[in-house]
């Protein structure tokens, strides 16, 4: 008969194998197990579509009758813009076939199609899912896109691609040297984002230098709105306003060796002044209670609200937070303020910035037919739709002439054309992810602008982590060139 | 009867471990050949690195800190998650007095209370996570407006938002969202305890307190210790990750105050790239976890009463 109990018996107790069976079930649950599902195993040895023949109209050589493979970041910007340029592709070749997918899980899609080689011809590599750039770069997964930057353009045959774009988008796609791997399409204004309304309420103007804005500030108190709030619970949306403050502060070539994890670059003064100028904001008192806690949403609703005036962000906001935007609102968005007169660099100073990376695959199947679709997207056309529909600005310069725009992408439009040549552009948040928004925006400036660090002190870690960062073998480092 | 007993229950049990062998051994094994590796998950090609990602993961901070945190979360949640189920199923159960028909039964309106525990058991973590991120909202959130409303409107904690109570509303959350699992667990257990035992102690002039120590808890024993284990592997894998993950700054923050090991391995894997050294902490928690369920097994066995 089955024992009732294993001690002193020799035969396995049924107990105890239904004991052993159930704890050997249970230890086994954690994370281990679905990563190596998704391990390297067979590669495909499907080969590349022919190339078509070069013609003025099909200057990359597009295989006319080759399917196209095509995945987008469905988030912010839906993916009517995608669907609608598409539709412009099969209008020119029309026996290809296009697959278009809409996904927001751009990681766990991908990851086993590159693991087996059979990725697809055109990636919109964005989102919380976003593969990294610096590893699909360093393992050689990407195009060199320089063919479709050579290419004329849809518009006009004797520019090149490459001259459509606005500032700092071709030299973002390059992460080591002459090749171009990523093509932002959408172009971000970042700055210090705030409401007309409201500053009229308070019979201001948009404070210039920072002694204007800690008296606005303390003028916003007495009334009882807070100067500024931030994402409190993603901390790094704050070098949103505080890098280009830097860079106006002490020149462009500070953030460039922040960049390039310069030992000490953290060091140099200018950050030391923003550090402080910002550091005052809460020791002040001007940073809106409780701001720690908040999401990115609960933050820009608070701000939707009244509750506080300024918002370190990126043009996106105003489509993000529109369901709370009241309709007087007037959303404009500004350069950083000026420290003080000995700035090296003007006020106007602005950090602007490609976003949405589409990138081609090295071992697409179709690749010339990829970036003849991010041709056909960074024709005016479609990058007025693009605007029309999104609210934002594309790569593409221009394009907005004919369209009305909202106060807050006017606003854009108008500080970039003030920046000028004024546009900084820093790379920590596409070189290294974890160490721009895990330790030097989350653990530092985070805990800084929460009061649990000093200037100083935050300075120390950041230093400590970047070093950390420099000397880690296991991430791929670049330079600006 | 013990001639080819074990003939007999392998027999019986091939198909079910050959299945387990493939579909959960063999993972484990190939995880442990990738943690010797630098794969970075997004290109086929890697190569051997030997113990480099061991060295690293023995050096590095932020491992530690999640560990710690792991440790903390499977040291405390089954303590007081168990602790509670055990107290309110005893009260369902056996905690009443002042029936008249039933020598044993529950406080009044115990069959309600049962259906409330639960109730948070049908919500997936993820809504439960997301619910009480709203409710900790240091702005509008119900905490902080409770707190105003009842006159302490100068206490308002930044809650997930200030490192020194991060990690312990995370774990409040998931105290909230188990209990009522273990309740009815402990429960279904106690129903099936003979009623004459808490008579005969009734007679006796037993106090509750006498009762549940003498009689409840050691014959519930062994579902407690189940539920031990199970509890274990909620705060050592998936639960503490989603509920950290959803909740938390950063996420695992403010200045990884709430990492725990699950988080890290994701967002190695899945953030920076480096799929070999994930699973080389995969296997660190795997090593935990294991080690967790030995002391447990090991620390509760003592002799059983069949009944």
């Amino acid at each position: 008969m089955g024992s009732t109990s294993a001690h002193k018996n020799e035969g396995l107790g049924r107990r105890d194998l239904i004991k052993r069976s159930a704890a050997l079930g249970l230890i086994t649950v954690p994370t281990m197990s679905f990563l190596s599902a998704c391990a390297s195993s067979d590669t495909s040895s499907d080969e590349t579509v022919k190339k078509g023949k070069t013609s003025a109209k099909n200057p990359l050589g597009v295989n006319a009758t080759a399917p196209l493979d095509v995945v987008i970041f469905n988030g912010g910007f839906g993916e009517q813009y995608a669907i609608d340029a598409e539709k412009q592709y099969t209008a020119a070749y029309p026996k290809a076939k296009v697959k278009h997918t809409a996904t927001q899980k751009i990681q766990s899609q991908l990851q086993p199609r590159f693991n087996g080689g059979t990725p697809p011809d055109l990636i919109d590599n964005s989102g919380a899912e976003q593969m990294d750039m610096g590893v699909l770069v360093g393992k050689k997964q990407l195009l060199d896109l320089t063919p479709l930057m050579d290419a004329p353009s849809i518009d006009d045959p004797s520019k090149k691609v490459r001259d459509t774009l606005r500032p700092g988008v071709l030299e973002m796609g390059q992460f080591d040297g002459d090749p171009v791997w990523i093509m932002n399409y959408a172009y971000t204004v970042y700055g210090v984002w705030y409401s007309q309304t409201a500053l009229d309420n308070l019979d201001a103007q948009y404070p210039e230098n920072w002694d204007d804005m800690l008296a606005l500030c303390a003028k916003a108190k007495k009334k009882g709105i807070a100067g500024w709030t931030y994402a409190g619970k993603y901390p790094y949306y704050l070098p949103f306003s505080l890098y280009p403050f830097i860079g106006k502060i002490g020149g462009r070539e500070v953030l460039d060796k922040i960049d390039n994890l310069e030992p000490n670059a953290w060091k140099d003064p200018a950050v030391k002044s923003a550090f402080e100028a910002y550091y005052e904001l809460y020791q002040k008192g001007y940073i809106l209670k409780g701001t720690p806690g908040l999401t990115h949403i609960q933050s820009q609703t608070e701000w939707t609200k009244g509750k506080a005036l300024f918002i370190p962000n990126g043009s996106w906001v105003e489509n993000e937070a529109a369901p709370t935007t009241p309709k007087d609102f007037k959303m404009m968005v500004s350069a950083p303020s000026s420290l003080d007169s000995s700035d090296k660099l003007p006020f106007g100073t602005i950090w602007a910035a490609g976003g949405e990376p589409f990138v081609v695959p090295a071992k697409a199947k179709n690749p010339e037919g990829g970036m003849e679709q991010l041709r056909i997207m960074l024709s005016e056309e479609s990058s007025k739709n693009f605007t029309k529909q999104v609210k934002s600005l594309s790569a593409f310069n221009g394009g907005t002439d004919g369209l009305t725009l909202s106060t807050a992408l006017q606003a854009g439009v108008d500080a970039l054309t003030k920046a000028g040549d004024n546009v900084v552009n820093p790379r920590l948040q596409d070189w290294y992810g974890k160490l721009q928004k895990e330790q030097i925006g989350t653990a530092g400036i985070g805990e800084m602008m929460a009061g649990r660090l000093t200037p100083t002190e935050a300075i120390k870690k950041i230093q400590g982590y970047a070093d950390a960062a420099a000397k880690d073998q296991s991430i791929k480092h670049y330079k600006h060139q | 009867m013990q001639h080819g007993k074990y003939r007999f229950i392998v027999g019986f049990l091939v198909v079910p471990l050959v299945l387990y062998a493939v579909f959960v051994i063999w993972p484990f094994i190939q995880a442990i050949y990738y943690s010797f590796t630098d794969w970075t998950g997004l290109s086929p090609d890697f190569k051997m690195v030997g113990f480099d990602n061991y060295t690293r993961m023995l050096k590095d901070d932020i491992f530690w800190k999640s560990l710690q945190h792991s440790v903390l979360l499977v040291l405390l949640l089954p303590l007081v998650t168990l602790g509670l189920a055990l107290f309110f199923a005893f009260m369902l159960n056996v905690g009443g007095r002042r029936r008249k028909n039933a020598a044993v039964s529950g406080v009044r309106g115990s069959s309600f209370y049962k259906i409330a525990y639960f109730f948070p058991q049908v919500l997936s973590i993820v809504i439960v996570a997301l619910l009480f991120q709203f409710a900790f909202n240091p702005r509008s959130g119900m905490l902080n407006s409770a707190l105003e409303g009842i006159g302490l409107g100068s206490i308002q904690p930044d809650w997930l938002g200030d490192p020194s109570l991060a990690l312990v509303c995370v774990m409040s959350v998931l105290i909230w969202s188990t209990v009522g699992f273990f309740v009815v667990l402990f429960s279904a257990g106690m129903a099936s305890i003979p009623k004459d035992f808490y008579e005969a102690a009734l007679l006796d002039g037993a106090s509750r307190v006498t009762t549940f120590f003498k009689i409840t808890l050691p014959l519930l024993w062994d579902t407690v210790q189940s539920g031990w284990v199970y509890m274990g592997i909620l705060a050592l894998g998936v639960e503490a990750f989603t509920a950290v993950q959803v909740m938390t700054v950063g996420p695992g923050g403010p200045d990884y105050a709430t990492t725990v090991l699950p988080l890290y391995v994701y967002q190695t894997a899945f953030r920076d790239g480096q799929a070999g050294y994930a699973t080389t902490i995969g296997v660190g928690l795997l090593i935990i976890t294991m080690a967790f369920a030995a002391i447990v097994m090991r620390l509760g066995r003592r002799e059983r009463l069949e009944f």
